[in-house]
């Protein structure tokens, strides 16, 4: 078992054609207000769980800290989230930024979708949508996405 | 996801540890870290590192059209390493050894649950108290008995999962660093009773001619 042989197995999956890509540009970083969306399935204990092909996504809260994996890969390695959520949802570091003035703002809510899907239609036209809109209407102006 | 963001009027760095991924894709600003699946930030536990991972990803945000740069540094994962961490002995021999080994397991899991709390661990189905009640399901998979009338507590992968997450949290209560990316996944597979006991239960149900995707997550795809 090696990272590399995981890889290799995913590396060729079809990616979407798109025939413009939106560009947005940013407020300056220290006056900004930054959000993390992973799709690493995270969620809080008390929300549900991730089915097997859930296209939907939880809406994480940043003064929490109490994020559990439910992916349903498991090509993946999970000690390093298990020891530190920084690892893949990395609040703590930017809340240190925040504090030393080089980001503006941390959004109150990051979100979390599940990445292990094949059918992406109802992402693209549904769920990443209305991700979209709810972080837009925080008041969020920088995204970060991160993988498992 | 970037696209849809960016459309929404939000600018966005994307992370991606794949190569062939990240560039077929074509985020607006993409940041390829060549790092060990499950660690987007590189390293747990080390802040600095972190910290200039999501500096190069900020510099990103002064680009004025599509970008992918790649982070300097790199994790290599070769597929040696394994975790060195301690099995207890066999205490009750009327067990099957991956009961037995459960048992012992046991004060490690509760020590590191504790320390990390349950982030990856158990309860996505079962809890650690129901993690005998699943491995006794898996040892009558591995006897012939077909696995919808074994007694498995959910989705044999679900239930995999839990079983993993339950030796992985174990082993980080056992060690005392944090394991190299896999290692600890690798020391599950190869060197517990417990892992080898899954991995002959998905063996015995991809010869039982079961469907596939029912058995073939209780693993990595490559086992």
């Amino acid at each position: 078992m090696a990272d590399n042989d995981i890889k290799s197995m995913t590396e060729g999956m079809e990616a979407p054609v798109l025939d413009t890509v939106a560009f947005s540009s940013p407020p300056e970083l220290g006056k900004a207000t930054v959000a993390v969306v992973t799709s690493a399935s995270l969620h809080h204990p008390d929300q549900d769980d991730f089915a097997p092909q859930d296209v939907g996504f939880r809406v994480l809260e940043g003064n929490r800290r109490d994020y559990q994996m439910g992916h349903w890969s498991p090509n993946f390695d999970t000690i390093g989230f298990a020891s530190d959520m920084n690892t893949v949802i990395p609040l703590d570091r930017l809340d240190e930024l925040v504090l030393e003035g080089k980001v503006g703002k941390l959004s109150d809510v990051h979100l979390s979708y599940a990445g292990n899907q094949f059918d992406l239609s109802a992402v693209q036209m549904d769920s990443g949508p209305a991700g979209a809109k709810l972080l837009r209407e925080k008041g969020v102006d920088v995204v970060i996405l991160t993988p498992v | 996801m970037a696209h849809i963001f960016e459309a929404a009027g939000m600018a966005t760095i994307v992370l991606g540890s794949i190569r062939k991924q990240i560039e077929s894709t074509a985020p607006p600003r993409g940041l390829m870290c060549d790092f060990p699946l499950g660690r987007p930030l590189g390293k747990p536990n080390d802040p600095a590192f972190q910290h200039r991972v999501l500096d190069q990803a900020f510099k990103l945000l002064a680009a004025t059209e599509q970008v992918l740069e790649e982070f300097p540094e790199a994790i290599e994962d070769e597929g040696s390493e394994m975790l060195a961490c301690p099995l207890p002995p066999r205490s009750n021999a009327d067990l099957h050894p991956a009961l037995d080994e459960v048992r012992g397991l046991r004060p490690a899991y509760d020590r590191a649950l504790e320390q990390y709390g349950n982030r990856a661990a158990t309860g996505r189905v079962i809890s650690a108290d129901q993690i005998e009640e699943a491995m006794s399901a898996f040892i009558r998979v591995t006897d012939g008995v077909p696995w919808k009338e074994a007694g498995i507590p959910g989705i044999p992968s679900r239930v995999a999962q839990d079983i993993r997450g339950f030796y992985e949290l174990a082993a980080l209560g056992l060690s005392d660093h944090v394991p190299a990316a896999w290692s600890g996944t690798r020391w599950y597979f190869n060197s517990t009773e417990g892992g080898k006991l899954v991995l002959a239960a998905r063996a015995a149900m991809r010869d039982a001619g079961e469907s596939q995707p029912i058995w073939f997550y209780m693993a990595p795809g490559d086992q």
